[in-house]
């Protein structure tokens, strides 16, 4: 851990020493220079320098909406933590297989799945959900990976883009929609968007339950890219500070709240993934939980 | 930075389905599959376990009970074994003790009865060697009768004394 944090440190400076090569040449310290870091870029930056990503995909224009389509650095990032978890997931998967007692990367990816079973989908969604164990784990692995990756020098978070957030809560809306209508069928998921009550009312109630379908994913959204880019701003922040003062006799002050605010990012990380999971499948047990409680009103009905 | 592009999320949802596509058939499918197999193993190994320990435990009582029983047994027959010996002892010297009781008599009267008649013989003897002895002292002939009441005096006087 400290050798990651030490090295998010090297990787932040670099940032740093840019943004105060530019204050060198007789330009005013800005903070919005430390900012353009953490911006998505068609550069990836590597030991020595920076350079331009390869690969040119062309932009398409599909209904007036403009798909930019490059390889930029968060997709580049995207695309190497779905990689680097492939690798993990079935190396691990092949260990589990050939070992009677997992050890090892086995063991430890074995710990976060049952922990996701039986502290997150069971309680959640029951039995029932355990048929949605690989989309949970798919989102909670994937995001913990992305956000790891910010801590490793060079890295970014990919979840510190609020467009790839936006894709996972796009997934995790129609997860939540698929669950709720698998679980009580189409009739009643559309009977359950009137709200119950009398038709005269329908103009104000389904407009009302159709924004509550969708502040539900905007807030795993909005969560998830807000804890990630923040912890990135506070550090730059503090390293900027140096820069501010000019002056490195500051430089131990900020460099140890930095050593904290990354140890603080590193359990951030962890922390989100399961948070984002968590209330995925929070919400996907609403849906199911509301089909089982109807089942047993129509019992009771039923017997009366 | 808060500015949405519509290519990065086409990017996150398409690289999201694909992985979970990929991971749910090589990883995740082999994990849950590996994971439940053990737990199945490690419940039905305890529940084994826990049925050997309780037929374990009857064994044992069994065994106390057994073992109780025999003990029982032991100490019925080593009682009566006692009693018995006891018994046959007290037969035996008792058959011991009248029979030597019996001898005892037997040899008491047989002496008595040898003393008698040694004692006759020895009177009959002694009679004869005192008229003999008494012919030859006397030197002189007596008649038969005159004898038997010499002799029977001396007799009676040596009973006397």
């Amino acid at each position: 851990m400290l050798l990651q944090t030490h090295t998010s440190i090297a990787d932040t400076t670099q940032a740093v020493a840019d943004t105060a090569q530019a204050a060198g040449h007789g330009e005013k310290f800005n903070f919005a220079h430390l900012l353009d870091h953490m911006k998505d870029s068609r550069e990836l930056e590597f030991p020595g320098g920076h350079g331009e990503l390869p690969i040119h995909l062309p932009t398409v224009e599909i209904a007036g909406i403009t798909f930019d389509f490059n390889i930029t650095k968060h997709v580049f990032f995207l695309l190497l933590s779905a990689f680097v978890l492939i690798i993990f997931a079935v190396a691990a998967a092949r260990q589990n297989k050939k070992n009677l007692v997992p050890r090892g990367l086995g063991n430890l990816m074995e710990v976060f799945i049952v922990f996701m079973r039986d502290e997150v989908v069971l309680p959640n969604m029951g039995k029932a959900g355990l048929r949605y164990m690989p989309y949970v784990l798919t989102t909670f692995f994937f995001i913990l990976i992305m956000n790891l990756a910010g801590l490793i020098p060079y890295g970014a978070s990919a979840t510190s883009n609020v467009s790839v957030t936006a894709g996972l809560a796009i997934v995790a809306f129609i997860m939540i929609q698929l669950a709720a209508i698998r679980a009580q069928g189409l009739k009643h998921y559309l009977a359950h968007l009137t709200g119950g009550v009398h038709p005269v009312l329908w103009p104000i109630m389904i407009p009302i339950e159709v924004l509550g379908l969708f502040t539900k994913p905007f807030a795993l959204c909005i969560r998830l890219f807000a804890n990630m880019t923040g912890g990135h701003i506070v550090i730059l922040s503090l390293i900027g500070l140096i820069f501010l003062f000019r002056s490195w006799a500051i430089a131990p002050v900020p460099v140890v709240f930095v050593l904290g605010i990354n140890m603080l990012e590193l359990f951030v990380a962890f922390l989100q993934a399961y948070v984002f999971t968590m209330l995925t499948s929070l919400f996907m047990g609403l849906g199911i939980q509301a089909a089982h409680s109807e089942e047993h009103a129509e019992h009771a009905e039923g017997h009366h | 930075m808060f500015d949405i592009n519509p290519g990065l999320i086409v990017w996150t949802i398409v690289t999201f389905v694909l992985l979970a596509a990929v991971l749910a058939k090589f990883a995740w499918k082999p994990l849950l599959q590996s994971l439940h197999e053990r737990e199945d193993k490690i419940s039905s190994a305890l529940e084994q376990s826990e049925k050997a320990r309780a037929e374990a435990a009857e064994l044992l009582k069994q065994n106390e009970r057994n073992m109780a029983r025999a003990e029982e047994e032991y100490q019925k027959a080593i009682r009566e074994g006692k009693a018995l010996a006891e018994k046959l002892k007290d037969e035996i010297v008792n058959k011991a003790k009248q029979q030597a009781q019996r001898e005892v008599q037997m040899a008491k009267e047989e002496i008595q009865r040898d003393i008698d008649a040694a004692k006759q013989q020895l009177r009959t003897e002694v009679a004869d060697l005192a008229i003999s002895a008494a012919e030859k002292i006397l030197d002189e002939t007596l008649d038969q009768q005159k004898h038997k009441k010499l002799v029977d005096s001396f007799l009676n006087q040596m009973k006397a004394s």
